[in-house]
């Protein structure tokens, strides 16, 4: 393998990272601004952070955010899982290739129409707006992003271990809960994650489906920079982007520590 | 009084018309779509024996076994544990448990666990089942990695946990889907004796699923010879060796030399044949073959004699040919003679001493002779 630094390697990959990384790193920046204009840097301060924690308008839109995070991703988790379950499992059922691609639908849909067709219905059943209906539209959206994580993680399970549980006289339900359910806890858990982090930073949806006292906060965010971009907006968003890094960096440690234990455990293993 | 093979013990139920089958396969099909992986198929395992089904892949041994774990239901006909019709039992209900191919061992828990886990399912009282985990955990000599995951064992460790997990709930009925497929040769033939031993000293009926001749000879009591869902052959593995009853069972265990021919005479119990090219040798074990049927006279090469010069008249079978290989196994020859009809015989010579007096090479002229009671003959 080349292992030289060419010319060209560095300048794709200082390119690809610029184009990523760059907006975010301003906006990093100029959350530490003393000025309040926000594209002219007149010092150091972390003023706008303070004055953050004073903006209950912004405070209650990022509650509202995890609430209706916490609650449509376990939901969805729930359902996601069960979908999968059933792609994977009763394989020959009537109409399941129709299924199948009813869940997965949803992925390539485009938002606007998802939340426009959510609207509709909410309208059409009579239920106001608000809290509640975001919830259900979240849900809506994200489990199946779940059950394609969960799916792949059911294709490779070796279906032996539900047998030998059976075998030695678990019932099916004891089966599901103290063989199955752990062995795909962890596509589980990444489903969850996944479905919570779209939730998070969902503003087409969120816009069409949610109602007076419900305002997410990337609606909040992006109806105050309508006004004008403020420091305070940057500060938050570097708050935020600072609490999905840490949980993303810290899910890849721990990954990264269970594969090496794992490895050297099967090393240890084959010589013992 | 003459007897085929040697003999293990006398435990031999099957030859007791009194003795009552234990498990009990009753004109049993089972199709998956079109493709029939048994077809109507019966058989009986008795008490306490250790019973193996071989047969090549896709023969439906593995889905007889699981028929019999309630994986699978029979399409047709019915089976049978200590005459209870098993129809419609779950598998959680079934008086019987199952090592898989694969060990299936559950990766979350660990040995221990893995171990407790059927116990468990019983509703055994917790110091119950510690002694009985870990008199489990002795019984396969794994005391030391009770605490371990099951990623954390080698393969051999990981084959004797799923040992100890389908043993320790004391199934009526052991069930082994092969066994030792997984193991290395060296390790496959001490686990063989080992498997022997544990049915022996805690009582059970094992039934075995395996491909490997050699693993299914050495263990079982009985072997059922197998193929496209059919039994072909029930019998001791001596039997299934010296007498097989068709050519199919004679081809897939162990080598053999087939000779065709037509039945010229019938003489007391025994037969001449007279092969394609005229040549007569005389048989014993004729069976009910009559003059004039075509037949097929099977003999293993071990009971074949090579030698350089004609063998003197004591012995009634001798051919001519000309040795077109030889394969020196250290323990024994293999030689390979061609006959003046062009058949290629087998013939294998045990290298008794290290040096022999009778040397023979490519391209010599050899004798092959046997006896007339060395092979059977074959009307299927």
């Amino acid at each position: 393998m080349n292992t030289t630094w060419s010319r060209f390697n560095v300048t794709s990959i200082a390119l690809g990272f610029a184009f990523l990384y760059l907006p975010i790193v301003i906006l990093v920046i100029f959350s530490f601004n003393e000025s309040k204009l926000v594209t002219v840097w007149s010092g150091f301060s972390t003023k706008w952070y303070g004055s953050l924690l004073q903006n209950q308008g912004l405070l209650d839109a990022a509650w509202v955010t995890v609430r209706v995070g916490v609650i449509a991703a376990t939901f969805a988790t729930v359902l996601g899982t069960m979908a999968a379950l059933a792609l994977t499992r009763y394989t020959r059922f009537r109409g399941r290739i129709l299924f199948s691609g009813m869940v997965f639908a949803p992925l390539v849909m485009p938002e606007v129409i998802t939340g426009l067709s959510l609207l509709l219905l909410f309208v059409a059943v009579g239920l106001d707006r608000g809290f509640l209906t975001v919830t259900l539209a979240h849900i809506t959206f994200s489990m199946c992003f779940v059950a394609v994580v969960v799916q792949s993680r059911l294709l490779t399970f070796d279906r032996s271990l539900e047998e030998a549980a059976m075998d030695l006289g678990a019932t099916p339900v004891t089966t599901f809960f103290h063989v199955t359910l752990p062995v795909i806890l962890p596509a589980i858990v990444s489903g969850w994650m996944l479905a919570f982090t779209l939730s998070l930073d969902d503003l087409v949806i969120a816009s069409f489906t949610s109602g007076p006292g419900a305002t997410t906060l990337p609606m909040k965010i992006y109806s105050q920079v309508r006004l004008g971009v403020t420091p305070e907006i940057n500060a938050a968003c570097t708050i935020l982007i600072a609490i999905v890094a840490v949980g993303v960096i810290a899910a890849s440690l721990v990954n990264k520590r269970r594969e090496v234990q794992r490895l050297r455990d099967e090393q240890g293993a084959q010589r013992g | 009084m003459q007897s085929l093979g040697s003999i293990r013990r006398s435990f031999a139920p099957w030859t007791d018309p009194q003795a009552k089958p234990y498990i009990v396969f009753d004109n049993v099909t089972k199709r998956f779509g079109d493709f029939t992986a048994v077809d109507n198929l019966s058989l009986s395992i008795y008490e306490r024996e250790f019973f193996a089904l071989l047969g090549a892949s896709g023969c439906g041994k593995s889905t007889l076994l699981r028929m019999l774990a309630g994986f699978e239901e029979p399409t047709s006909g019915r089976i049978l544990i200590d005459g209870q019709d098993l129809r419609g039992t779950p598998p959680y209900k079934r008086p019987v448990n199952m090592m898989f191919q694969s060990y299936a061992l559950f990766p979350h828990m660990t040995v221990e666990k893995n171990i407790a886990f059927g116990l468990k399912q019983e509703g055994m009282p917790a110091d119950q089942i510690e002694a009985r985990v870990t008199e489990m955990l002795k019984l396969v000599k794994l005391e030391q990695f009770a605490k371990r995951k099951p990623h954390q064992l080698s393969g051999g460790q990981r084959q004797r946990v799923a040992l100890a997990r389908s043993v320790a709930k004391r199934p009526k009925v052991l069930l082994l889907d092969e066994p030792l497929g997984a193991l290395d040769k060296k390790l496959r033939e001490e686990t063989q004796f080992e498997l022997m031993d544990l049915q022996q000293s805690l009582g059970l009926t094992f039934v075995v699923v395996t491909h490997d001749q050699e693993e299914a000879m050495t263990m079982a009591d009985r072997i059922a010879i197998l193929d496209k869902g059919q039994v072909m052959q029930v019998a001791t593995p001596a039997e299934i060796y010296e007498a097989p009853g068709s050519r199919f069972v004679a081809n897939f265990v162990g080598n053999v030399n087939l000779f065709e021919g037509e039945v010229v005479a019938r003489e007391e119990n025994g037969a001449r044949i007279r092969g394609a090219t005229g040549a007569e040798i005389r048989v014993e074990n004729a069976g009910a073959a009559a003059a004039g049927n075509s037949v097929v006279f099977a003999i293993r090469p071990e009971k074949i004699r090579v030698s350089s010069r004609r063998p003197d008249e004591s012995r009634l079978n001798a051919m001519e040919g000309e040795v077109y290989d030889i394969a020196y196994l250290g323990d024994m020859t293999i030689y390979h003679v061609k006959l003046a009809d062009g058949q290629v015989v087998k013939a294998s010579a045990l290298n008794s001493s290290r040096v022999t007096e009778d040397p023979l090479t490519w391209d010599d002229r050899a004798w092959i002779s046997f006896q007339p009671d060395a092979g059977v003959v074959l009307t299927q």
